[in-house]
């Protein structure tokens, strides 16, 4: 039986987290990503779950102390935002190396400079070759979703890799919304205990983590790491299949929304998926044939699936939300358009930035796009790449 | 049950699958099979007449090189010892000399 | 308990040979000595810093440690063995582990006094029942001998060179000691390789098996980056202690304890002359700087001894 409730994206998150129940958390306050610790810390100090908190001094910490906890033989957390995450940077790349299956609660904010709280990807598209799993939610749901799926799919023999759950700041993480939630049975029989072959604290066998391995040994270790990755595209579809057993909820490497006989396509990640539904809708009550592609895994980035489900579209807009300041486009944009190269693609890519900042991305806003792609593809437009929606000038 | 790491396995020659997962090394003091004895220039040699058992030289040694069973000391591990030559300072009796040429 | 040195001595090595530290390393003595404090029936987990220590006792596949191991980054000691140090409380919580597991993590001074501050004093500050061990070398010695905060004043390092107008560092060494005992941790201790290593091995022994927090500041001479010759080690750990550059104290829940007074305390020449670092200091028109020295020495060891007598 499931659970009707009404939460924000924060609020299912840590309501997953209680209800997985993992050994460590390790933690360090930013918004948005502030409550997550805080309603974590209260479940445990109700005495409804016992995981170990860990007051860190700083996300550097968070992560150092939760790779020290995984590496131990621990079920290891943390959760952050924007400059934590950067804070992190270092250490990220360590667990990703060290192949220790820690689950970051992620909830989007822009990178500093200047400081602002607001929803983008600066944060995760930055640390996108990191090593990490990446996947993002488009609402409260499928937080709460995705991070019930996260631990099944880092710890999998076959890919013992960290895993970054995304939500976007605020816009998931603060507004309520309705949700199913599932019994904590059945979430705890889906999730299982965590027994590592070997660990820190295996008294049979002592173990060594973290050496210096120069170039006679790195290149192999970076390609462990790769296969790693690969293998972690059937885990995901694998555990998503099982997650549908018992929620009835189908995830994939994205959602295609209308988008099998559509001219233009909107690809995008997140919140924003939901605005550009609603202009896809309108734009069909017109007889205009759009669709929205919403990726929902980033790593491992599943460049020949999104090629084969933009197959039959014209153009297609790559909406992203973080700068990389190749001055060539963004993260999202770069690869779509490399997949497509490689896939021999009609499709056409045109790389948009929105939302930066938090700057608001509305349905109007998604319906200016369409209509540009529409008047591209009708000749009356030249293709002009890489433009701010809303940046006024 | 977990397996300790095959060292023989692990070399500059070895393909990327024998390469453990995380770097990871399973079972400890593998550093053994690593003869940094090669490092030496002097050596130290002991006088076991004027040896008195005292164990000075024992916690001294940077390298793990004088060994203690039954409380007494064993002869000089050479296939690590570097020759530093801190333990012959630290022996009182004399018993211990460093050697060039061994 | 009493010392019994045969009996100490006789206990299993925790620090296997093979590692690739310079001959004459003083930080592996250290090393051994405090693994030598735990009981051999007690199981650890050995946590690290990057520094010497880490890269020439662990260079894949080859471990020195007989104990598990784990090395992070370079700042980062403190909080990763908090980590490991919580993993061992929520699985014994969850009967997942039998043996009794002790945490001890060894970091260099730059590791310690300078990039890993924040890590070490959250981790002290949460009184996690670890110890981390300073093996105080001075300078940073694996990147090849640049000043830290733990460098002596006037030492010549390739950051602080002596040349025309300079005459090496200008600043005095932070009291890291102080810092951490300023914590209000149950234990810390300062010590350096003396003798049968009775003290270190005394203070790493309450470190260990004292509940909560403890910190070992043990100065661990680099004959490298000093300039002495590597067999000369313990003359000058001894040197240090006898002209109270490097006093032997424990602070054991906020009350300081000396350990050591000499009965005649040495002039601070006596501990500088042995050392290339210091050669600059004795030319003629130096004098003043040894002057200065000594009176710098003077203060923090009446310092000392006020905390001491309280």
């Amino acid at each position: 039986m499931s659970i009707r409730e009404r939460m924000s994206g924060n609020e299912a998150v840590s309501y997953a987290i209680k209800q997985i129940n993992p050994d460590v958390m390790a933690a360090f306050p930013i918004t948005p990503s502030t409550e997550i610790p805080q309603m974590v810390s209260t479940f445990i100090a109700n005495g409804e779950m016992d995981t170990e908190f860990i007051p860190v001094e700083s996300e550097h910490s968070s992560m150092s102390a939760a790779l020290g906890a995984s590496a131990a033989g621990a079920r290891a957390l943390t959760a952050t935002s924007s400059c934590g995450l950067a804070y992190m940077w270092e250490i990220l790349y360590v667990a990703a190396s060290d192949r220790l299956p820690i689950v970051l609660a992620l909830v989007n904010r822009a990178l500093t400079g200047p400081i602002n709280i607001n929803c983008d990807h600066s944060d995760s598209m930055g640390a996108r070759d990191s090593g990490w799993i990446q996947i993002y939610a488009e609402n409260n749901q499928e937080a709460y979703d995705n991070f019930i799926q996260s631990f099944r799919i880092a710890e999998h023999p076959d890919v013992k890799l960290p895993f970054m759950a995304c939500q976007d700041g605020f816009i998931t993480s603060h507004a309520v919304e309705n949700i199913e939630l599932l019994e904590t049975e059945v979430v705890k029989n889906f999730v299982g205990e965590y027994n590592p072959e070997n660990y820190l604290l295996n008294s049979e066998m002592p173990m060594a983590v973290g050496p210096y391995a120069n170039s006679p040994f790195y290149m192999e270790t970076k390609y462990n790491q790769r296969m790693a990755m690969k293998n972690a595209k059937k885990v995901i579809l694998d555990v998503a299949k099982e997650f549908e057993a018992i929620s009835g909820r189908s995830y994939g490497f994205f959602e295609e929304y209308k988008t099998s006989d559509a001219d233009v396509a909107i690809v995008i990640i997140g919140s924003a998926a939901g605005t550009s539904k609603e202009a896809v809708d309108k734009l069909r009550e017109n007889g205009i044939k759009a669709g929205v592609l919403k990726i929902r895994v980033f790593r491992p980035f599943p460049g020949e699936e999104i090629a084969e489900a933009l197959k039959n579209v014209k153009y297609a807009a790559i909406l992203d939300r973080a700068e990389s300041f190749s001055a060539y486009g963004g993260p999202l944009g770069s690869e779509i358009k490399s997949a497509l190269y490689d896939a021999k693609s009609n499709c056409t890519a045109i790389n948009y930035f929105y939302g930066i900042g938090g700057r608001d991305y509305t349905v109007e806003a998604a319906e200016g796009v369409f209509e540009e792609l529409i008047d591209i593809m009708n000749g009356n437009k030249e293709i002009e790449q890489f433009k701010y929606i809303g940046l006024r000038q | 049950m977990a397996q300790a790491s095959d060292l023989s396995k692990i070399n500059e020659k070895s393909p990327y699958y024998d390469i453990t997962p995380g770097n990871q090394i399973y079972g400890g003091g593998g550093a053994r099979e690593f003869h940094t004895g090669e490092w030496r220039v002097k050596t130290p040699v002991i006088d076991w007449n004027k040896c008195t058992q005292c164990l000075l030289c024992t916690p001294v040694c940077p390298d793990s090189c004088i060994a203690v069973k039954d409380g007494k000391r064993q002869d000089f591990d050479l296939d690590h010892c570097k020759g530093c030559g801190i333990c012959e300072k630290a022996c009182s009796f004399g018993a211990i000399t460093m050697k060039e040429g061994i | 308990m009493a010392f019994n040195f045969k009996e100490v001595m006789s206990k299993p090595e925790r620090l296997a040979p093979g590692h690739r530290m310079c001959a004459g390393c003083g930080g592996t003595i250290t090393v051994r000595t405090v693994l030598r404090a735990l009981k051999p029936e007690d199981k650890a987990v050995i946590g690290n810093a990057t520094g010497c220590l880490e890269v020439s006792s662990f260079m894949y596949p080859y471990t020195a440690w007989e104990d598990s191991y784990i090395h992070n980054a370079f700042e980062n000691a403190g909080s990763t063995l908090s980590g490991v140090e919580t993993a061992y409380y929520a699985l014994k919580k969850k009967g997942k582990i039998k043996d009794n597991y002790k945490f001890i993590t060894f970091g260099g001074d730059g590791g310690t006094y300078d990039i890993g501050l924040q890590s070490l004093s959250g981790a002290m500050e949460r009184n996690h029942d670890l110890v981390y061990v300073c093996y105080d070398n001075g300078a940073y010695m694996n990147t090849g001998i640049q000043r830290s905060s733990a460098t002596p004043m006037y030492a010549d390092t390739t950051t602080t060179p002596v040349g025309k107008n300079s005459v090496g560092k200008m600043q005095n060494r932070k009291d890291l000691a102080s810092i951490i005992a300023n914590h209000d941790i149950p234990y810390v201790g300062q010590s350096t390789l003396i003798g049968t290593m009775k003290d270190l091995y005394e203070k790493a022994e309450r470190a260990i098996y004292t509940p909560g927090a403890a910190f070992l500041n043990v100065m661990s001479p680099c004959p490298r980056g000093w300039r002495y010759e590597t067999a000369d080690i313990m003359k000058i750990c001894k040197l240090a202690v006898e002209t109270c550059y490097w006093p032997l104290f424990e602070v054991i829940e906020g009350r300081w304890i000396l350990n050591y007074e000499p009965k005649k305390k040495l002039p601070i020449e006596d501990f500088l002359r042995p050392q290339g670092r210091f050669k600059h200091l004795f030319k003629p028109e130096n004098e003043e700087l040894l002057v200065k020295y000594q009176e710098e020495v003077d203060r923090r060891w009446e310092e000392l001894l006020y905390k001491c007598a309280r």
